[in-house]
Parts: C-alpha cells; sequence; structure tokens
C-alpha cells in the first residue's frame, strides 16, 4: 500500500470480488421466491389444414393464450422468454416440437395476458401424419436473471386433436 | 505514506468496502430494485478510493525517526578482515 498505484489497484480487486459475492448472494436469493405459474391454452379455431405440395401437413390454427407468469419475476429477473410449442408423436419420431407462438416478456406488469393470435410460426409436420393427430400444447419459457443461470422450464397441456379430414 | 498509514489505509479499504457491499445488498434485496443494489455499490466504491487512495495528511501522522548521521560517525563500522582466499580484484 505504499504508492497510489499499488492502492488503487488492491482497492479494484477487493471491489470486484466483493461485487460478484453480492450477485452471487442475489443470484441465489432466487431460489426463495414461491413459483406458481399458470397457464391455459384452447384452440378457437382451426382455419386451414390441407397437404402442401411437397406432401407435407401445414396447419393454421387460432389461439387463445392466457398466462400469469408473474411469480416468475423477481428482483433479479431482467426478461422471460415464452413460446407456445406444439407437441406430437409420429411413428418415425418419438417427439416431434413445433414452434407456434412466442413472446418476450420485459416486466412483471407483462406477465399476466391472455391474447388471441392465430400461430406466428408455420404450423407444418414433416410428413403427412397429422390427420386426427393427438397433440400437445406446451408453454414453455426461459428465465433470464439479471445475474446468475438461466433456467427453463415448462407446463404441458394435453388433449389437443386435430380433424380427421383436410379442410 | 508512513508504515502505520499504509495498514490504515488497507484495513479501511477492506472495512468500507465490506459495509457497501452489506448495505447495497441488504436495501436493494429489501426494495426489490437490483439498480438501487448497484447504485449503492458504485457510490460506496468512489467514497471508499477517495478516502483510502490518495496520500491524505492523516495518513502520515507516524513519520519514521532516523538517526542523525553524526551518530554513524561516531561509531565507525567494524572492518572486515580480509582473508587471503578473497579475489585479488577486490584489493
Amino acid at each position: 500500500m505504499h504508492s497510489f498505484g499499488y492502492r488503487a489497484n488492491a482497492l479494484l480487486t477487493f471491489a470486484v470480488t466483493a461485487l460478484a459475492f453480492i450477485c452471487a448472494i442475489a443470484s441465489f436469493s432466487d431460489k426463495f421466491s414461491n413459483q406458481n405459474p399458470s397457464a391455459e391454452i384452447q384452440i378457437l379455431n382451426i382455419n386451414r389444414f390441407k397437404k402442401q405440395s411437397r406432401g407435407n401437413d401445414e396447419v393454421s390454427l387460432t389461439l387463445d393464450i392466457a398466462a400469469d407468469l408473474q411469480s416468475l419475476f423477481t428482483w433479479n429477473t431482467k426478461q422471460i422468454f415464452a413460446f407456445v410449442a406444439a407437441e406430437y408423436e409420429t411413428p418415425k419420431n418419438s417427439l416431434n416440437q413445433v414452434s407456434l407462438w412466442d413472446a418476450i416478456i420485459p416486466a412483471k406488469e407483462n406477465a399476466k395476458f391472455r391474447i388471441q393470435v392465430s400461430n406466428k410460426y408455420r404450423f407444418i409436420d414433416q410428413g403427412h401424419n397429422l390427420r386426427g393427430k393427438e397433440f400437445n400444447l406446451t408453454l414453455h419459457w426461459h428465465v433470464m436473471p439479471k445475474t446468475g443461470k438461466m433456467f427453463a422450464d415448462k407446463i404441458v397441456m394435453s388433449g389437443y386433436s386435430l380433424p380427421d379430414a383436410y379442410r | 505514506m508512513d508504515w502505520q498509514g499504509q495498514k490504515l489505509a488497507e484495513q479501511l479499504m477492506q472495512i468500507l468496502l465490506l459495509i457497501a457491499a452489506v448495505v447495497a445488498f441488504v436495501v436493494g434485496y429489501t426494495t426489490a430494485s437490483f439498480r438501487t443494489m448497484m447504485l449503492i455499490y458504485a457510490g460506496g466504491v468512489v467514497l471508499t478510493s477517495l478516502i483510502t487512495v490518495p496520500n491524505w495528511p492523516f495518513f502520515n501522522r507516524h513519520p519514521l525517526k532516523w538517526l542523525d548521521p553524526s551518530e554513524a560517525e561516531k561509531h565507525p563500522k567494524p572492518q572486515v578482515v580480509v582473508s587471503s582466499k578473497k579475489k585479488p580484484s577486490k584489493k
């Protein structure tokens, strides 16, 4: 501690170490928050259901998405990325996931929402397996904290099915 | 900065930064504001560097007392007995 530069260096090193510690504790404090997210999705209408010229099935849906992700927001949360995926099984693949809609939720006030949208991304099967297919709609979310590890979770909603014939 | 001043500066630096970190975390957590925490801590770091980095007069209150040069003249250094194995260049 004999010179200006030596003291400045020691102070900076100690300050950054302490900063790392408070960030780690802030990240750890997230574990004590109660998380009880809820979601409900209804299929309002099947707008279009056809076989493309290449032989792949394509569906256009109108969804009613209601979700409450407010409990996921803590003081250490920057934003949440949420997306709805259709998940189904085909003879070739045990799990097919098709993203239908997504959103970035920037604040707690926006985390409780209800919207009616047609699918933002096209729902296309790699094949022609969708007639009469039972599928799940899953709300996935990725929580991006200000400090610490990003984590993801989901709510699976089952019992949806597509019509038996193209329309 | 004298020896005692250096010790004081290091201790002040560590204690002030730890206090700033604890206060910042507690206030930030209770107000649920990450931004408040960062601002308080940044303020603490700036304050600490203003206190401990410059060579303030209160770090120089224990100057070393050197002996007067005349003391050395009164007590001459004992002559080293040069052994025969020494290199001739020294002579």
